[in-house]
């Protein structure tokens, strides 16, 4: 085990549990979409931790693969949200 | 020889950086603050790419960082300019 | 390689990255909030980088802070339009806070005890002999795979139907958007710097797209950024001012929207029906097959974000189905 591997999973644990917390309590929409976004950072963080072998040996690629699937979710993700939010919003200012 | 010069031009470029960092943090007014800022930007990254240029040794690394260098300065010069218009805009219309 | 420096930039940039989360997180002004986690995502990249993730670092800087940044911010300009109109709804969102008071340290305990756990199973997970089972596999079969990136061959190769799938989530996504609400209005012509700026940008992104396509087979790069650099050309395009952003027309939009989960479908089938595994490509024309895939991945990517961005049914498409009502 790697220090660098070490103390970039910990941190990722650590920016998940920042995010987690501030999805389920914030009330602005907005703020809950960043911190969705950040809890995934942190999730792809624990992943890109794992992935690496040192500092002149290739890394595992796959979850590299993986992250990189997961950004792109994660975008579509995003912009699915705001626009259900901008929906959102304007029916509510409707009623 | 080639090392230290790329290093001294790096170290420069981060001091051009710090300079914008403390800038952005101590100038009183938004126009001020700008200004610190694209120093920075301009001076600090142009000296950090040329150092990185020389350490790299290889042609076609240098005119990719010359490259970033420019898109860079065109960004950040046309963001300035954006911000600094709609602050001054609004100040005007208040 | 100066094992006590590299420490440092690791300590000095996990504490950056971990104060701008926080301070993302913890900002009440949305905005503010918004321009944090885009620097957030820009300093990820770095560590990215530094993990020996490049393409990663590409996709992260590309999408997550860029695009991602600018959906958000856009959203954050119209909430803050719309709340200088109706002061109801943030009455609202004070009230529901209030209520949740008691339930706050339950949660926060909560998280706590799950990023611990994570840790543990991380600790243990590193501690055992690295099971280099999967990487060897990849790297065995790298040559047959029709490009020499390892990334680009899970990605458009070894592991095709999860990028299938993904893009048929992109696909979901945009067709809700799609759904949801017609585009953002158009902004006003913009003045001669920005316009200035716009107009040698642009073709650098579009060139930079096609580059970063290109070379996706043999370096960091591939559909994905590409796609991502080029709806950024479309959204510089926006911004400028400009009608047309590129954005092709009502029955092309459609077809380009379908092709990147379309494109896989088509290959899949005709491998299928000339007696191949479904997506199991012919190692001879492996390298063009993942180049077909990936072009028209790009444009299905780039036309996504671009409609994310505007926010709903472009005006030509709105019109088109106000006409075809029956």
């Amino acid at each position: 085990m790697l220090t660098a591997q070490l103390l970039y999973g910990l941190t990722g644990c650590l920016i998940v549990a920042l995010g987690l917390r501030t999805v389920l309590l914030h009330a602005s929409l907005l703020h809950r979409v960043v911190a969705i976004n950040v809890l995934g950072a942190g999730v792809f963080m624990i992943l890109v931790a794992i992935a690496y072998r040192g500092p002149g040996v290739p890394p595992d690629p796959i979850p590299h693969a993986l992250v990189l699937t997961g950004i792109v979710v994660a975008v579509s993700a995003t912009a699915l949200a705001l626009a259900l939010a901008r929906r959102l919003t304007a029916e509510q200012s409707n009623d | 020889m080639t090392e230290l010069v790329s290093s001294l031009m790096i170290v420069a470029g981060i001091g051009f950086y710090l300079a914008g960092s403390i800038g952005l943090l101590r100038l009183p007014d938004l126009y001020s603050r700008l200004h610190a800022l694209t120093k920075a930007d301009n001076l600090g990254l142009g000296l950090l790419a040329a150092g990185l240029a020389l350490h790299s040794q290889d042609l076609l690394v240098a005119m990719k960082l010359l490259l970033v260098w420019l898109a860079v300065l065109a960004a950040s010069a046309a963001s300035a300019h954006l911000i600094a218009r709609h602050a001054h805009r609004q100040e005007a219309g208040s | 390689m100066n094992t006590t420096g590299l420490l440092v930039f690791d300590g000095l940039l996990l504490i950056s990255i971990v104060s701008l989360a926080w301070s993302a997180l913890a900002s009440p002004d949305a905005r503010r909030s918004v321009i944090l986690f885009m620097a957030f995502g820009l300093v990820l990249a770095v560590a990215w980088g530094r993990l020996l993730a490049p393409d990663v670092a590409l996709a992260e800087a590309a999408i997550g802070a860029g695009l991602s940044g600018a959906l958000l911010l856009v959203a954050v300009g119209e909430q803050s339009n719309r709340a200088l109109q109706d002061n109801a709804l943030r009455v609202s969102e004070r009230n529901a806070l209030r209520v949740r008071a008691t339930l706050q340290w339950v949660i926060t305990i909560l998280c706590v005890a799950l990023a611990a756990t994570l840790a543990w199973a991380l600790v243990h997970a590193l501690d055992r002999a690295t099971n280099e089972r999967l990487a060897q596999i990849v790297s065995e079969n790298l040559a047959a795979s029709g490009v020499s990136n390892p990334v680009t061959a899970i990605l458009l190769n070894f592991r095709a139907y999860d990028t299938l799938l993904e893009l048929a989530v992109l696909l979901t996504a945009v067709l809700g958007i799609l759904a949801l609400g017609t585009a953002r209005p158009d902004y006003q012509r913009t003045g001669p710097v920005f316009d200035g700026l716009a107009r040698w940008l642009v073709p650098v992104l579009i060139l930079t797209a096609g580059y970063l396509l290109w070379v996706g087979a043999h370096a960091p790069g591939g559909a994905f950024q590409a796609g991502a650099t080029l709806a950024a050309a479309a959204v510089v395009l926006r911004l400028a001012g400009e009608r047309s952003i590129g954005l092709p027309q009502a029955g092309a939009l459609r077809v380009i929207l379908a092709a990147g989960v379309g494109m896989f479908l088509v290959v899949g089938l005709t491998l299928l029906l000339l007696g191949r595994p479904f997506l199991g490509y012919p190692p001879a024309w492996a390298g063009s097959l993942i180049l077909l895939i990936e072009s028209a991945a790009m444009l299905a990517i780039a036309a996504t974000l671009v409609l994310a961005f505007l926010g709903g049914r472009p005006p030509a498409i709105a019109v088109n189905e106000e006409n075809n009502r029956c």
